[in-house]
């Protein structure tokens, strides 16, 4: 996903935006590909409705619905477009979104993940097998019948390792060279030994053959492994579904003055775009024609739409309020003022590069400790007897028996329940270590605006102003699309108000609404165009002829479980900061409102890295929560992150965590599920470590059987899968 | 003890077997919708002349 996000840098932005041209346009003639997300289908009936439905349409070549993913894909003609097929579902009765089919490419790690599969099932059939013979052997086989087992399994086993064993083999070849150890060169070394050993054996008609250990160690180990793949393939998936919601899409002029829409990879320098109410800036420019406001929040963190008219540059992500404008674009792509902070974001250092994982650590541990422990034992035995056949079976047995097979399934599996918990609760974990470090945090840092608070506004003094007062701000707020229009409307007529007669409603974008009520003239909208004095608190005015005028002013409504999230983490002791780029006391009357003791307004986004770099310093594990662009080098900074689905792209990139519905009280839970789930992992290691300890000696004093080895590395892995299951 | 002789081969042959298919059900995408087949099979509309 990040290479989608961050193309290379170019010197030149058309050039850059000329090749996606070029590709666009050699697509046209063929058949389109539409994605679309249908999330709440839930039955059978709804696959053969909406198939049905999609299929009679006369230019859908075919349509098939994946319920698994909720998601319909659909091959049409070209001239199809995806708006068509979202209406056609959505008059159906479900809810559909558009997919960017170019941001879902799931098949790549759709195919690595099918490539592990068959390495998993083909080693869990020769494991079988060769098990089966194995306990033949076991039971009393003697003489010719042992030999030709051996054989047998042999000739079953060496295929399947080679085949199955390529993961380990590879990641323990790039280790070596990079001369560094980590857990695959022991594997792969006890694996090449076992075999060797065994077929050395089995060539002088020996009686301990370790073929069945060999194989049952690649198929425990190739089981954590897929495990550990599936749930990041989950994760990556919910991912990008998140990225391909939005549709990169910009509405461009034509010289002659009609409008075409294309994909913003297309747009270059000095093109003439439209952005209707309600749009987001797809570059950035300068505004050319009309007025309006535009909201800033997303970028910079302050709540107060900012006014916008002709000669004023905008950035990319900008939202447009309340009339049409015209830009030219100055910067697209790479070169946006949005793709620059990404890429500074990139340069930082992450918290998540400073951290190193509770596998690695043990391996580190670990791969010496074996290899020294296996030599000894060699040395040992061949120095005792000068008999190498014994020294290298009992070096052999000590690999075997020491090998990771249940410190390789210690992590996956406990990150697989926690991730799957945490997923039903509406938590996404994408990175591989975000549980870990989650386990840690001691300090939790908010951010304001769209993260603790919902980003739509809530009239505040409505109970203390005239009645006939609001019922002139309604009828006047009904003429705009206005955020704060709205929200007067909302709750205007949640009061029960009925809204005053005005004539001559109009919208001046960029100002606010006018109209006429008993002769005289009414404004609602911004305070220098009603001469009144601006507040410092979001704020709207209602101004009557002749009369001073009224302020109406906002606060930003609470999004859902703030207050609980909050709660629950100060209860459970930890220390809890809100940091914010809105102004003062905007901010410190929402940290009153929550309880929240340490407050930071006005922060620029360095100002925000810098206070997360600083507690840091000061030892401290930070868990950031914000979704702004202000907030992505904040997000990257803190030891772990995590940002609403509301968040722009740049900041769900940069998060570690990202919370799927609009709730903030799963933070808290997952902190405790985090917890139990590093408490989980270290039992495993300490189990696995337990098994060590009692089988080790056996095996150097060279008591160790194959029956004993696949005893210990059946029953250690079996012990360790369950304790995972016991996470709550 | 020559039953070993037929039986070894068999056994290998049914197991192998029984690889090859799990392999061509990956292979043709049989788990891409795991929830969605379990309900489909459910559905009384037959389409004798699917698209693809």
């Amino acid at each position: 996903m990040t290479a989608t996000m961050r193309p290379p840098a170019s010197a030149c932005p058309a050039c850059a935006a000329a090749p996606a041209a070029v590709a666009v346009a050699a697509q046209a003639p063929q058949e389109a590909q539409i994605a679309l997300s249908l999330p709440t289908i839930h039955c059978a009936a709804c696959i053969n409705k909406i198939e049905k439905a999609l299929n009679a349409h006369p230019g859908v070549i075919s349509a098939r619905v994946n319920l698994t993913l909720k998601r319909a894909s659909i091959a049409a003609e070209p001239e199809v477009t995806a708006e068509d097929m979202r209406t056609l579902v959505e008059r159906l009765g479900y809810e559909a979104h558009e997919l960017d089919p170019g941001t879902l490419s799931s098949t790549a790690t759709d195919r690595a993940g099918r490539a592990l599969l068959m390495r998993l099932a083909v080693a869990g059939f020769a494991a079988m097998n060769v098990m089966l013979l194995s306990v033949s052997v076991w039971s009393g086989a003697e003489g010719p019948t042992r030999d030709l087992f051996h054989w047998i399994s042999a000739a079953i086993a060496l295929p399947a390792i080679a085949f199955s064993g390529q993961p380990f083999f590879a990641n323990a070849w790039a280790a070596l060279r990079n001369r560094q150890l980590n857990m695959d060169v022991p594997i792969t070394l006890a694996i090449a030994l076992a075999v060797v050993t065994s077929v050395w054996e089995t060539s002088l008609s020996g009686e301990h053959a370790y073929f069945d250990a060999a194989l049952a160690l690649t198929f425990f180990l190739l089981a954590g492994r897929y495990l550990d793949h599936r749930t990041r393939a989950a994760a990556r998936s919910a991912a990008e579904e998140l990225t391909a919601l939005e549709v990169p899409r910009a509405i461009r002029l034509k010289p002659d003055g009609t409008e075409e829409t294309v994909p913003v990879a297309a747009l270059a320098a000095g093109d003439l775009l439209r952005v209707r109410p309600g749009g987001r800036m797809p570059v950035d420019g300068e505004i050319t024609e009309g007025t309006s406001e535009i909201d800033r929040s997303l970028l910079t963190g302050e709540t107060v739409p900012v006014f916008a008219g002709p000669g004023q540059a905008v950035s990319a992500g900008e939202v447009n309020l309340t009339g049409p404008l015209t830009l030219r674009a100055t910067a697209v792509g790479t070169e946006t003022s949005l793709h620059r902070m990404a890429d500074l974001v990139a340069v930082a250092e992450s918290g998540r590069s400073r951290y190193t994982p509770l596998a690695d650590r043990a391996a580190r541990l670990y791969a010496p400790g074996v290899h020294i422990l296996s030599a000894l034992s060699f040395l040992g035995w061949y120095l005792a007897t000068w008999d190498m056949r014994t020294a290298l079976n009992i070096a052999a047995a000590v690999l075997i028996i020491t090998c990771p097979c249940a410190l390789g399934l210690a992590v996956p599996a406990v990150t697989t329940a926690a991730s799957g918990r945490l997923f039903r609760r509406g938590m996404l974990i994408k990175h591989e270590t975000a549980l870990e470090r989650l386990a840690q945090v001691e300090t939790v840092i908010f951010d304001k605006t769209g993260t603790l608070t919902a980003g739509t506004p809530e009239p505040e003094n409505l109970d203390q102003l005239d009645r006939a007062d609001i019922a002139l701000a309604l009828a006047l707020a009904r003429g705009s699309a206005h955020p704060l229009a709205q929200a007067i409307e909302r709750a205007a007529l949640a009061a029960g108000i009925v809204a005053a007669e005005v004539s001559d409603l109009t919208e001046v974008p960029g100002y606010g609404t006018k109209g006429l009520h008993q002769g005289h003239e009414v404004r609602l909208g911004r305070a220098s165009w009603v001469g009144a004095t601006p507040s410092d608190k979001t704020a709207t005015f209602l101004k009557r002829e002749g009369k001073p005028a009224i302020a109406i002013t906002f606060a930003d409504r609470l999004r859902e479980g703030a207050e609980e999230a909050v709660t629950a983490l100060q209860a459970s002791g930890k220390q809890v900061y809100l940091i914010s780029g809105d102004s003062a006391p905007a901010v410190e009357a929402l940290a009153q409102r929550l309880g929240i003791g340490k407050w930071m307004a006005e922060a620029l986004p360095a100002d925000k890295a810098a206070r997360i770099a600083a507690l840091a310093d000061d030892g401290r594990h930070v868990l950031m929560v914000g979704d702004g662009l202000n907030d992505t080098a904040a997000l990257t900074a803190a030891h772990v992150s995590i940002s609403p689905a509301s968040a722009l792209d740049a900041a769900r990139v940069a998060s570690d965590i990202v919370l799927l519905g609009g709730d903030l009280s799963p933070i808290a839970d997952a902190l405790r599920t985090a917890k139990s789930a590093t408490r989980r992992i270290t039992e495993n290691f300490r189990l696995a470590t337990l098994y060590n300890i009692i089988a080790v000696p056996l095996a150097m004093a060279g008591l160790c059987s194959p029956l004993i080895a696949a005893l210990a590395m059946s029953a250690s892995s079996i012990t360790v899968s369950l304790n995972a299951l016991r996470l709550r | 003890m020559n039953v070993l002789v037929y039986l070894i081969p068999i056994s290998l042959v049914l197991g192998g077997l029984g690889l090859g298919f799990f392999i061509w059900t990956v292979k043709s995408n049989q788990y891409d919708d795991p929830e969605g087949d379990a309900r489909r099979i459910l559905s009384d509309e037959y389409d004798d002349h699917p698209k693809r």
